[in-house]
C-alpha cells in the first residue's frame, strides 16, 4: 500500500505536472502556429486594450447579457471555478506536504471552510449533471466527453471528501484521491478542460473582433 | 422535434445533394476544412462546453416553443459538430439537414456571442457550414440565383448596364417635378460622396434612389453614382458561402469608387452590403480597413441633420419603436447615433423593445435568410415570432427600421402577426419633413 501510496505521491505527480506542462505548451504553441497559418484574417485584429476590455467584463457576475439571463447557472458556474481551484492551492493537507518536501509553505484555508469548499464543488457537479440529464437543450447539446470532464473535475473532491473524513477505507480512499487529482491535471490540455488555456484567447478574440471592427461591446 | 421533422423541399438543396456520394461529401468537406479553416474552429469545436447557456439567445429556439434544436450550439452539433465528428464522412441527406440550417435557421446575427463566456462565435461556425455547402453545390435556389446574378452582373439582381443608368434617369427626371434642378450626377470624378445602393433598389425599390436623391440634392452635397458596375454594394456570395465571388464584389465596389477618385462611400440603409464591407469582404480581399471610407446612412443622415445641412419643417409623429440592424448597431456600433437621428427627426418618445442595442432580436430575415425566398418564408416569419411580441409590448404605431432586410422581414412579420404597425426607413421621414429649399 506505502509503494503504491508514494507512487501516486511521488513519481505520478511528477509526470502529471510534466504532462500538463508540456502538454499545455505544446497545446498552446501549435495552436498559435495554426493560427499564424490559417487565421491571419483573425489574428491581425487582436488587440489589446479590446481583449481586457472584454475578459475583465466577463469576470463580473452578472455582467454580461449571458450571465444575466442564466442567474442560477451563473451563481453556481462562479462557486464552482472559484472553489475548484482555491481549494486545492490553499488546502493546509497539500500545503503541508509541499512544505515537507520543498519547504515553502503559504496561507491556507481552515479545514472547515475546505471541507465547505469541497462539498460546494461537488454539489456544483450534481448541478451540473443534473442539467445534463433533465434540461432538454443540455441534454441535446450533452457528448461522452460533457460527462468525461465533469467525472474527472468531481472525482478528486468526492475522493478527498471521504479520505478527510475517513469514511469507507482511508489508505485506498487516499490513493484513489492522489490519483483522481492526477488524473485531473494531466487531463486539462488534452479534454475539454483545455478551455483552462483556450478560454481567454476565444475571449481575446471575439473582443477584439467586437471593440475593433464591430464597435459594439461584446456582454 | 428536430430538422428531420421540419425539411423544406427546396430544388437548389435537392438537386445539389442528388449530385452527392459519401465519398465527394468528405473529400470536399475535408478540403474545407484542412485548407480554410485554422485555430478559430478547432478551438470553438474543442471548447464549447455544451453548457446551454447560448439557447436563450436565439430567436429561432424563443419563437419555436423552446425547441432544443434550435439553441445555438444546438445548430453547431447538428451541422459543423457532425462534420468534425465523423472525418467529413456524412451522406447526402444528412448534407440537406444541415444547409437547412445553416442557411435558413440562422441569421448569423450574432446575439448569441453575447451569452457565451467562452467567446464562442456561433455565426462563423454557420458561414463554415454554408461554405462547405456552396463547395459542394448545396445552396438553396433562391438566394444562389442572386448569387449567379452577382457573378455574371456584379450586382444582385440581374440588372443590365443600360437598365441601370435608365432608372437613375428615370428617377432624376420624375425627381426633376420637386426639385427642379435636381441631378443625380454619373462617374463624377473627385466628388465628395459616392453612393451606393442595393439592387433591389433600381429594380424595385426606386423611390428610394429617389428619396436618396432628393436628400443629397437638399443638403446641397457634390455626389455622384457610377455607371458601370461596382455601383451594386450588396452581397449574397457572402451569404451563400461564394468567398471567390465576394472578393471580386468588394474588389469591383472599391475600385469602382477609387477609379472616380472619391472622398467616400455613402451607402444606403442596408445593413449586410455594410458587413461585408466593414468585416467580411474586405477580409477576404486582403485588407484590413477597405481603402476607400465607407459611411453607412445612419452616420450621413446624422451628420446632415446635426451639420444643419437639412432642416425639418416638421416632425414625424412619435412615439416610435425601432429595429436595431445586426449588422450596423450589433456590427458596428451605431446604435446611438441612430437614436440621436430619430430623436431629432421624431416628435415622441422612443419606445424600445425588451431587447435593444447590441442585445438586439434579428428581425429573423438577416444572414440571407429571407433571399431563400419563398419555400422558407413560413418559417422564418415563424422565427420571428418572439420579435413580434417586444414590438407588439411597445404599442406605438411605427418601427423604424434602417435596413433592408429588416424592412422586408418585418413587413412580413407585422402582417402575420397582426401588428398593425407602420415600417419606416429614415430616408422616409427625411424626406417627407425635410424643408425643400425649392418650394
Amino acid at each position: 500500500m506505502y509503494d503504491i501510496y508514494n507512487f501516486v505521491t511521488g513519481p505520478l505527480v511528477w509526470v502529471s505536472f510534466a504532462i500538463l506542462i508540456f502538454g499545455s505548451i505544446y497545446r498552446l504553441g501549435s495552436m498559435y502556429a495554426l493560427a499564424k497559418k490559417k487565421d491571419a484574417v483573425s489574428l491581425a485584429y487582436m488587440d489589446w486594450k479590446f481583449s481586457f476590455r472584454s475578459i475583465f467584463n466577463w469576470l463580473i457576475p452578472f455582467k454580461a447579457l449571458g450571465w444575466k439571463k442564466n442567474p442560477v447557472l451563473t451563481v453556481v458556474t462562479y462557486v464552482f471555478h472559484i472553489c475548484l481551484l482555491a481549494t486545492p492551492i490553499l488546502l493546509s493537507a497539500h500545503i503541508i506536504m509541499i512544505e515537507e518536501s520543498w519547504g515553502v509553505s503559504w496561507w491556507n484555508l481552515p479545514d472547515a471552510t475546505a471541507d465547505i469548499m469541497t462539498i460546494l464543488v461537488i454539489a456544483c457537479c450534481a448541478f451540473f449533471a443534473g442539467r445534463r440529464l433533465l434540461q432538454k437543450d443540455v441534454r441535446f447539446l450533452t457528448t461522452g466527453q460533457d460527462w468525461l470532464i465533469l467525472a474527472i473535475a468531481a472525482l478528486p473532491f468526492i475522493t478527498g471528501f471521504l479520505a478527510y473524513h475517513q469514511l469507507f477505507n482511508y489508505q485506498v480512499m487516499v490513493i484513489a484521491h492522489v490519483l483522481a487529482g492526477n488524473i485531473m491535471i494531466a487531463a486539462i490540455p488534452f479534454t475539454r478542460i483545455s478551455h483552462m488555456l483556450f478560454a481567454v484567447f476565444t475571449r481575446a478574440y471575439i473582443g477584439s473582433e467586437f471593440g475593433g471592427i464591430r464597435r459594439a461591446k461584446d456582454w | 422535434m428536430g430538422i428531420q421533422e421540419r425539411l423544406i423541399e427546396d430544388v437548389g438543396l435537392r438537386e445539389g445533394v442528388s449530385r452527392l456520394n459519401e465519398d465527394s461529401i468528405q473529400k470536399t468537406v475535408n478540403a474545407v476544412f484542412q485548407g480554410e479553416t485554422g485555430a478559430r474552429l478547432k478551438a470553438y469545436a474543442e471548447i464549447c462546453l455544451r453548457c446551454g447557456m447560448c439557447t436563450e439567445a436565439c430567436h429561432f429556439y424563443l419563437s419555436h416553443d423552446k425547441d432544443p434544436t434550435y439553441a445555438p450550439a444546438a445548430k453547431v452539433k447538428q451541422t459543423i459538430g457532425t462534420l468534425l465528428a465523423n472525418g467529413g464522412r456524412v451522406s447526402p441527406d444528412q448534407i440537406y439537414s444541415m444547409a437547412q440550417i445553416a442557411y435558413s435557421e440562422c441569421n448569423l446575427c450574432r446575439r448569441c456571442v453575447h451569452y457565451c463566456p467562452v467567446g464562442i462565435d456561433t455565426a462563423y461556425m454557420m458561414i463554415t457550414m454554408r461554405r462547405i455547402c456552396h463547395k459542394l453545390g448545396v445552396t438553396p435556389q433562391y438566394i444562389q440565383d442572386t448569387a449567379h446574378s452577382h457573378s455574371a452582373t456584379f450586382n444582385q439582381m440581374w440588372v443590365k448596364d443600360d437598365e441601370w443608368t435608365d432608372t437613375l434617369q428615370w428617377q432624376e427626371e420624375e425627381a426633376r417635378d420637386e426639385f427642379p434642378d435636381l441631378r443625380i450626377p454619373l462617374d463624377k470624378e473627385g466628388a465628395d460622396v459616392y453612393y451606393s445602393v442595393i439592387a433591389p433598389e433600381p429594380k424595385f425599390r426606386t423611390q428610394l434612389i429617389y428619396q436618396a436623391a432628393a436628400i443629397l440634392h437638399t443638403a446641397k452635397i457634390d455626389w455622384t453614382m457610377p455607371a458601370e458596375p461596382g455601383w451594386d454594394n450588396s452581397d449574397m456570395c457572402m451569404f451563400t458561402g461564394d468567398f471567390e465571388m465576394m472578393g471580386r464584389l468588394k474588389r469591383k465596389h472599391f475600385e469602382s469608387a477609387q477609379k472616380l477618385k472619391v472622398k467616400r462611400i455613402v451607402m444606403g440603409e442596408c445593413g449586410h452590403a455594410f458587413r461585408s464591407v466593414y468585416d467580411v469582404g474586405n477580409r477576404w480581399a486582403g485588407w484590413k480597413h477597405y481603402p476607400v471610407p465607407v459611411v453607412h446612412s445612419v452616420e450621413f443622415f446624422w451628420e446632415l441633420l446635426t451639420q444643419g445641412k437639412i432642416k425639418l419643417v416638421s416632425k414625424y409623429p412619435g412615439p416610435v419603436t425601432l429595429q436595431d440592424p445586426c449588422n450596423i448597431v450589433r456590427g458596428r456600433g451605431l446604435g446611438d447615433k441612430l437614436r440621436d437621428v430619430i430623436r431629432i427627426l421624431v416628435d415622441g418618445d422612443i419606445v424600445e423593445t425588451t431587447s435593444n442595442r447590441e442585445h438586439n432580436l434579428c428581425c429573423s430575415a438577416g444572414g440571407g435568410v429571407i433571399n431563400c425566398g419563398p419555400p422558407f418564408k413560413n418559417a422564418r416569419v415563424e422565427a420571428c415570432k418572439a420579435k413580434a411580441d417586444q414590438l407588439r409590448a411597445t404599442g406605438v404605431k411605427t418601427i423604424i427600421a434602417p435596413c433592408h432586410n429588416c424592412h422586408g422581414g418585418l413587413d412580413d412579420t407585422v402582417h402575420k402577426y397582426e401588428l398593425g404597425m407602420d415600417i419606416k426607413f429614415l430616408g422616409d421621414i427625411i424626406y417627407q419633413c425635410m424643408e425643400r429649399p425649392e418650394a
